[in-house]
Formats: structure tokens, sequence, C-alpha cells
């Protein structure tokens, strides 16, 4: 189980934009986000990774540091094999479970446990797999007969922790994660840091982008800082 | 170094596709929830497309045979089989457009094969089409065709029909992701190659000239090869070979556009 990546880039093309040549200029020196470019066929894009190393094994705990628009939430999609590195080569072995969004595929006309079968055929799960994991999902929940009712009757916290209880209810070797999750009110926050914790123990590699630092203390033994698209610094911690 | 790159996206493409396919379940799971979304809490729910088929098909049938001074049994069992079909490839052509936009949420946050979004709008329309089946079944009842000798034909076109459909979504999905204009463009084109394709008439009431301009329109060939051995009716050899040809070239031009764009899918949405 490892992650490599080489000299991994990423250019989001921009179609829509038609802006004159200064402007396009004006926008390079911008502060935030990746650095804007023009590529082979005079289109604009935006550089949000550039030129990406590193190698991650088994034990890693990865915090990733950076300011809105350093390219965080781009190298997790990333990883997790939603964009395909405009350059460069990225090697990702192990059952990959990326935590990124954990309402879609989440139907607010079907009940709760509907959703439940829904979003696990969505995970890839074998109905077999689905239904032996039903019940755990179903406890943690902790809904009561409202696991039967159609989801738009839930509360947000409610919904919440139904997707978190699903999104948790698996054992992947790595686990992707923008922000630690949580949910629900302060007595299921401290359940779900624990099943959170301890997923993330069983796991091999965890990678989590983050701008709070004493959960990145915590939880890491790894420290990736992106500014810009590109790695400042990378060194163990703890 | 460009020609096993051109290899390369072509083994890619295809492993997508082979992959997309074995996501039967996940492609049915979301196909099945879309129609039952569309339906939700109506009390009939997707029997509205077989009633709905139904009173155009009981209604226009009658005025259109009497318009065209045909027999009411010979139109309505071509008016019901052509309509229907007609539909379904319409809805599948003009849907196909939107497959990547609409499953954006999907494929931004899922990996999963960029193919199992192509399957999933074709089978959406097939379920509608089963819907629909039901007025063929009665139309069928209550004016039999001359003969049935050529019913086991129809798998097998239907077959080549549906292979047809797959690589056109194919081809219009991944190009209306990157030029949002040809969604336009084909939705204008459907309604008028509704006019103009054998569907409310039939290619027996034109002339030569007529007769051949109407064969050069694959829509025609399309229902026309699922379409006459339904009514027992022998199919012309052009309009088989124009179905089986189109899926070769259809197929070898979609895996060669799907191989080079796969990757990029995502980055147009």
């Amino acid at each position: 189980m490892y992650i490599s990546a080489n000299a991994v880039c990423v250019d989001f093309p921009i179609y829509s934009f038609t802006g004159n040549r200064s402007l396009k200029k004006n926008l390079i020196s911008l502060a935030t986000g990746g650095r804007v470019a023009r590529d082979a066929s005079d289109r604009v894009t935006i550089r949000a990774l550039n030129n990406v190393c590193f190698e991650l094994f088994p034990g890693d705990r990865v915090g990733l540091l950076g300011h809105n628009g350093s390219g965080k939430s781009t190298l997790l999609k990333v990883l997790a094999g939603i964009f395909e590195p405009t350059q460069g080569e990225l090697e990702v072995s192990g059952r990959v479970c990326s935590m990124l969004s954990i309402t879609t595929g989440l139907d607010y006309d079907s009940s709760g446990l509907e959703n439940i079968y829904l979003r696990g055929i969505l995970m890839g799960l074998s109905k077999t797999t689905i239904d032996s994991m039903v019940d755990d999902i179903v406890d943690f929940a902790d809904l009561g007969d409202f696991i039967n009712f159609p989801m738009r009757t839930y509360s947000s916290g409610m919904s919440m922790r139904l997707a978190f209880a699903i999104a948790t209810s698996t054992n992947p070797d790595i686990i992707l994660m923008d922000e630690w999750l949580s949910a629900g009110d302060s007595g299921f926050a401290e359940k779900a840091n624990n099943r959170l914790s301890s997923m993330v123990e069983r796991s091999n590699i965890t990678v989590i982008a983050s701008h709070n630092p004493d959960l990145i203390q915590a939880q890491c033994n790894r420290v990736i800082t992106l500014e810009h698209g590109e790695i400042t610094s990378n060194e163990r911690v703890g | 170094m460009s020609s096993s790159r051109n290899a390369l996206q072509i083994r890619e493409s295809i492993k997508d596709l082979e992959k997309g396919l074995a996501c039967f379940r996940i492609w049915h799971a979301l196909a099945f929830q879309e129609i039952k979304q569309r339906y939700r809490r109506s009390v009939i729910g997707p029997f509205w497309i077989t009633i709905s088929t139904g009173i155009f098909v009981s209604t226009m049938g009658p005025l259109y045979s009497a318009l065209f001074g045909r027999g009411s049994s010979d139109y309505l069992q071509h008016l019901a089989v052509s309509f229907i079909l007609w539909n379904f490839i319409s809805s599948a052509i003009n849907e196909s457009c939107n497959t990547f936009m609409s499953s954006e949420g999907y494929i931004k946050n899922f990996k999963l094969p960029m193919s199992l979004h192509v399957f999933r709008t074709l089978l959406r329309n097939v379920y509608i089409l089963v819907h629909n089946l039901a007025i063929i079944f009665i139309v069928l009842a209550i004016f039999p065709p001359e003969n049935f000798n050529t019913i086991w034909l129809v798998t097998f076109t239907s077959a080549v029909l549906l292979l047809n459909l797959f690589w056109i979504s194919l081809i219009l999905a991944v190009l209306c992701a990157r030029y949002r204009d040809i969604a336009q463009i084909v939705s204008n084109l459907m309604t008028l190659l509704f006019f103009v394709t054998p569907v409310l008439w039939s290619v027996e009431m034109l002339g030569a000239r007529g007769r051949f301009f109407t064969e050069l329109n694959p829509l025609y060939h399309f229902i026309e090869s699922v379409r006459a051995p339904l009514l027992g009716k022998p199919i012309s050899e052009l309009s088989l070979v124009v179905c089986l040809v189109s899926t070769i070239v259809l197929a070898a031009f979609a895996i060669i556009l799907f191989g080079r764009a796969r990757q990029r899918i995502p980055y147009w949405l």
C-alpha cells in the first residue's frame, strides 16, 4: 500500500474566459489560487497543482496545510482518482475511501434505509456486503423509526448522522478527507469522533486537508504544506 | 511516440467501457432511481408513460389514417410501433447530450468508469420504452399483423439498434460536455427529423424521389429494422446493411473519441 506522486501537475482549462490580455496578465499576480497560465493553444488555464512530488507509505497520517486555493482539495481529488494529472505520474495502490462529499448520491425522497443501499452500491459494494453492514450503520446513526422515513423528513443534523454512519462503515486502506468529519449534536459528535478515529487507525494511509493546526498535531505524523499548488514543505512531525 | 499514445488511449477507452459495463448494478440502480424520482408520489407512477402514449396513438391513429386515406388497422400498427420507437430513439439521443453534465455530482465525488453514465442514460430510456411496449402488445393484439414469421429477427435488430444508440450516446455525451452548443443543435435536429422520418407517414406514400431522400436518413433504417419484422414484413437489405455498417463505424469513432477525451471530461464540467 503506497501513494507515489511524481511531478504531478493539474491544469484547469477556463473555457468561458474571454477577457483581454491585460486582464489575463493581472490575474497572474493574484494572491490566492493556482497560477494562471496559457497552454499551447493559447487558452487560459489555471495550474492548480505544479510539480507535486511525494511518497506515502503505510502508517503515514498526512495533514495537508495551505491557504484557500492552495490546491489541497484538488490534490485530494487527484488522489481519489477523480482528476487524472495533466502531467506527471501518480500511483495509488490500495482501496481508497474518499470522504470528500459524504452526502453525494443520497436521495432525499428515499428512506434512510434505501439510501444506505444506494450509497453502498455507489461505493462499489455488493448487496451481501451492504446487508452485513446495515445493522451497524442503523445502530450508529441512531435515528429510531426515522430510518424508514424519507430523508426529506430529516433535519440537517440527522441527514449528516446517516451520511457519516455510511461513510465510516467500511475498512479502507487509504482514507482521504477534507477537514475532520463531524456530525450531530455534542453527544453524537463525541461518538462520531471515536468512530472516525478508529477508522483512521485501522487504515494504512490517511490524508486530511485542514486549516486546524491542533487537529493536524493530534492526528498526523506528516505535514505537507501547499502554496499556489506547489509543495513548500514536507516534513515528519510528532 | 504518437501512435503508441493513440494505442494506449484506445486501450484505456475499451477498458473504461468494459469496467462501465461490469458496473451494471450501479447504472441499473441509478436509472431505476431516476424513474422513481420522476414519478414520486404519483398514484399511477411510471404508467403515465404508457397512458400518454396510449392516448396519443388512439387519437392520432384514426385521424391520420383518415387524412392519409389508409385502412385504420394498417395505419394504427404502423403508428404505434413507429411512434414508440421514435420516442425511444429521440429521447435517448437528446438526453445523451446532458449525460456528463447531469452526472457532475457523481463524477466529481466517486471514482467510477466514465462510460457508466452513458449506460445509465440509455438504460433509463430502455425502462421507459418497456412501459410503452404494453401499447404495442395491445395494438398488435387488436390488429394482428399478417404473419409472425419474422418476429425472431426483432431481438437481433433491436440489439443492433441499442448498440447504435449506445455509440451515438457516447459520442454526443463527450462532444456536448466540451462544446455546450451541440446539445441545442441536436435537439433542433431531432425535432426536424421527427417530420422527415417516416413515423407519422410511411415510405410507401412517397414517390421514388422522396423515397431516395428518406433512405439517406439513418434513423429511418434504425426504425425500419425493428418495425418491419415486428409487423411481419421483410426487412430491406439496405436497412440491415445501414444498421450494421453504422454500428461498426460509430463504434470505431466513439472508441477513438472517448479515448482522447475520457480523462479530460471531469475538467470540462
